[in-house]
């Protein structure tokens, strides 16, 4: 049954694989239907995954356990139900109420970290004396100061970019366009780095159980 | 001739899928360097002391297994040889049965380690940021038992173990968010624990400005380029090694695309200037 249901796996992922590359040649019923084998299939894990693995071990379990102890879930608990109600027209504006709280707590959340992390953490990394080690170091470190306040300077509307301002936000340009290109170079690494884990699933784990 | 849009995207396709396919079957042996942030992750997995405690994330799911994956396996291996304990995490659903997945082969390849001594696969946990907030603060709060349901109590592995600072470094793996990003958040910059990590390469320009001067990042596994260079360097060619052969022919086969099309609009730019 284990080796019957292996050979089973191994078949259904080679044919959704031809199913969602034969895009590439044209849209056709073999994509359409691994397509939404995919998107159907990740719905239902995510369901059940959210029941059986969030609610029943966070909520119910800890509820029917000890109820006097766990009592304050029930708040979170009714709050999860209210975000139904988007599901009912009439009664759908009490969904705003969870909404509300979690958009406050994440922003409140989001905000001191994001600005110690990405605001003043990435501006004191700048904050560096760029003529400090050796030859190569000092142009990289160059680079990182220029790059950053030519950068900054591009995307400062509030002045028209003329005159030396202009040669900033200039320069500036071409830092972002050697950012683009290092962006889609990984980008490019990454999408291969698919088809060839894909290739290497058809080549060395399928091929093998189809040829005598 | 003259060859219709249509067929050139589906000749550049047949190329690539020739250019990839080929190199997986006939092995080319091209070298492979490694970069300074590969090093600085492989210098900090093995720079601790033998038994030290680290946490390994496995932020992603299977449609980044081919990047993520093998860098897995050789992080996990590198830091079982090390003789350290290794408390697994996951802040994406599908990063727990990938944990498993990983540590069930390496268990076949040592067959010594032992679940709950020298690793534990503590499952998912949903809150991202939030979730790693509270591990900051009180791990067991947040898991109070393992995947298999043995309470953490009783995981010999666990013993000492209270928050994110009792780890000598958090790894992530990770796809996008929550992941990576997350932990520089509340594990450096809030908790100060060493934070490295490997990321997808589409995902990873955006965090190399994490490696700074502030060492908000230690190093970073970039894609399955950043997994080969890991593998080189600790001695094991594993299946990021074997793909990269195919990554480059590929690449060679883009850039070749990408100056024939540049050439050819300046060619038909020049042609319209001449009219």
């Amino acid at each position: 049954m284990v080796h019957f249901m292996n050979w089973l796996g191994l078949w259904i992922g080679a044919l959704l694989t031809f199913g969602i590359y034969s895009f590439l040649y044209k849209d056709n019923p073999f994509y359409k239907v691994a397509e939404q084998i995919f998107v159907g299939l990740s719905a239902g894990y995510w369901f059940v995954y959210t029941i059986y693995f969030i609610l029943i071990p966070n909520l119910f379990n800890k509820l029917s356990a000890d109820f006097g102890a766990h009592w304050l879930l029930i708040v979170p608990g009714i709050l999860g139900i209210l975000m139904l109600t988007q599901l009912v027209p009439k009664v759908a504006w009490l969904s705003r109420y969870p909404i509300a709280l979690m958009i406050g707590t994440t922003a409140g959340i989001s905000f001191m970290r994001y600005m110690k992390s990405d605001v003043l953490s990435q501006i004191t990394a700048t904050m560096i004396n760029p003529f400090n080690g050796s030859a190569v170091e000092i142009v990289g470190q160059l680079l990182l100061v220029v790059g950053t306040i030519c950068g900054v300077i591009y995307f400062f509307f509030s002045k028209k970019h003329e005159g030396a301002f202009g040669v900033g936000a200039k320069v500036g340009i071409y830092f972002l366009m050697v950012s683009f290109g290092a962006a889609f170079g990984y980008t490019a690494m990454a999408r291969i780095s698919l088809l060839i884990g894909r290739l290497q699933f058809l080549l060395f784990e399928w091929a093998p159980n189809i040829l005598p | 001739m003259k060859m219709s849009p249509e067929n050139t995207r589906r000749t550049l396709f047949t190329l690539i899928l020739i250019g990839v396919a080929l190199p997986l079957i006939f092995k080319l042996g091209l070298p492979i360097e490694s970069s300074e942030n590969v090093q600085m992750v492989y210098d900090l997995v093995n720079g601790q002391p033998e038994g030290s405690h680290i946490l390994l994330s496995f932020d992603y799911d299977p449609a980044s297994k081919p990047e993520l994956h093998p860098m897995a396996y050789a992080v996990a291996r590198n830091a079982l040889e090390r003789k350290y304990k290794i408390v697994c995490t996951a802040l994406w659903p599908m990063g727990a049965s990938l944990c498993a997945d990983t540590f069930k082969r390496l268990k076949e390849e040592m067959p010594g380690i032992e679940d709950g001594v020298d690793y534990v696969n503590l499952g998912f946990k949903a809150g991202g940021i939030v979730t790693i907030q509270k591990m900051g603060s009180d791990i067991r709060d947040v898991y109070p038992a393992d995947m298999s349901g043995t309470p953490i109590g009783e995981l010999p592995i666990m013993d000492g173990i209270r928050n994110l600072t009792d780890f000598a470094f958090v790894y992530s793996f990770s796809a996008g968010a929550p992941g990576i990003k997350e932990w520089v958040m509340v594990a450096h910059d809030k908790n100060k624990v060493i934070t490295t990590g490997g990321a997808t390469a589409v995902s990873a320009p955006a965090i190399l400005p994490y490696i700074n001067e502030q060492k908000q990042l230690h190093g970073l596994l970039g894609g399955l380029k950043a997994a080969a260079e890991y593998e080189k360097l600790s001695g094991h060619i594993d299946i990021a090694t074997s793909g990269m052969d195919a990554q480059s022919i590929a690449h060679l086969i883009i850039i070749l695309f990408i100056a024939v099309g540049n050439i050819q609009y300046h060619l038909i730019r020049k042609r319209k200037r001449g009219e």
